[in-house]
């Protein structure tokens, strides 16, 4: 599950740029293929002795004139088994630069950010899951030409 | 000098042993051989329809994909066309002019109506995307230049190809050795 707060996009050169500031609270030890279950059920479902890691990665999507469908990594996170599984980020900046293939980021309604991860086990199948609940973002009409990151 | 007779009259016990194999029997081991090497292939290439790569089975060479992955471990491929190629996938890919496949993971995607897909790259371990690694000018990734995806992985046994390829002496030991017992075995 997460939450966001609202963005901007600037243009450099030909291709839109948006930043985003997001909040992330999740708790990934008890989601399990995009359900949550309740507590009184077992736990450690995503942690099972069998995985190493989880590969966690804030993904946007959307479409474009140009391109009918864009994902975007904004931002990604090892998470290790033992470390704490519930995580809960405030106002993070993304990691990497949000770049657009043209100029579909400004006045564009629909962009979806979800939480997904990857399953690294110690030895077997590589799985992808996405998290319950993504969050849906607009960005504004026009660009912010002076810009302070 | 008793240990070296000691030792000539083992490898005159030897030589008998295979002059004794007469041609019939020879024959017979050569084509035996014949059959392990051609079902092996066999296999080999089965692997590669049924998964639609033409490498399915790849040994990590860097460790860009730590701590997930290290070097020697083995990962097997999928590229199956229905499957699109999405952010969060780890694919092996090479880039134009180069042999060595890369792993890393999908950072960026920018998919047509029609299906064309451009993508970026990153090793989970590296601070910066791939960019840098592609061919001069290039900016992106496409079909074209997968291998496949990653679907599932086991640690350490490719160990053994990287010792092969890094100290050659230890892959004709191993070669002579094989050869050596595939010949001589009576069976």
């Amino acid at each position: 599950l997460r939450k966001n707060v609202e963005d901007f996009t600037g243009p450099r050169e030909r291709s839109d740029l948006g930043f985003v500031t997001f909040d992330i609270t999740a708790d990934i030890l008890n989601e399990k293929n995009g359900l949550q279950t309740f507590r009184n059920e077992s736990t450690s479902i995503i942690f099972d002795w069998n995985v190493k890691q989880l590969f966690l990665y804030l993904s946007a999507e959307y479409s474009t004139k140009n391109n009918a469908l864009n994902q975007v990594v904004l931002w990604d996170k090892i998470m290790l088994r033992g470390d704490n599984p519930r995580l809960s980020l405030k106002d993070m900046k993304s990691k990497y630069f949000f770049f657009d293939d043209g100029n579909g980021l400004k006045g564009n309604r629909n962009i979806t950010l979800t939480l997904s991860w990857n399953v690294v086990p110690n030895a077997g199948i590589l799985p992808l899951v996405t998290g319950s609940g993504h969050v849906s973002v607009p960005f504004p009409d026009t660009y912010e030409t002076t810009k302070s990151y | 000098a008793a240990a070296a007779a000691a030792a000539a009259m083992l490898s005159l016990d030897f030589l008998d042993d295979v002059r004794r194999m007469n041609k019939r029997q020879l024959y017979y081991q050569v084509l035996n051989f014949g059959m392990i090497v051609s079902s092996a292939l066999m296999i080999w290439k089965g692997l590669m329809v049924v998964t639609g790569s033409e490498s399915p089975i790849v040994v990590v060479l860097s460790g860009s994909m730590e701590p997930a992955f290290h070097r020697g471990d083995l990962l097997f491929l999928t590229n199956r066309i229905e499957d699109p190629i999405r952010v969060g996938e780890i694919v092996v890919f090479r880039i134009e002019g180069r042999e060595i496949p890369i792993v890393h993971r999908v950072l960026k995607i920018h998919e047509k109506q029609n299906g064309d897909i451009k993508f970026l790259t990153k090793g989970d371990n590296n601070a910066v995307d791939d960019r840098g690694l592609y061919k001069q000018g290039q900016h992106w990734l496409e079909k074209k230049d997968v291998v496949g995806r990653a679907r599932g992985f086991v640690p350490y046994i490719g160990i053994v190809t990287i010792l092969m390829n890094d100290y050659p002496k230890f892959k004709y030991a191993v070669l002579f050795l094989l050869g050596l017992f595939v010949l001589v075995h009576r069976e």
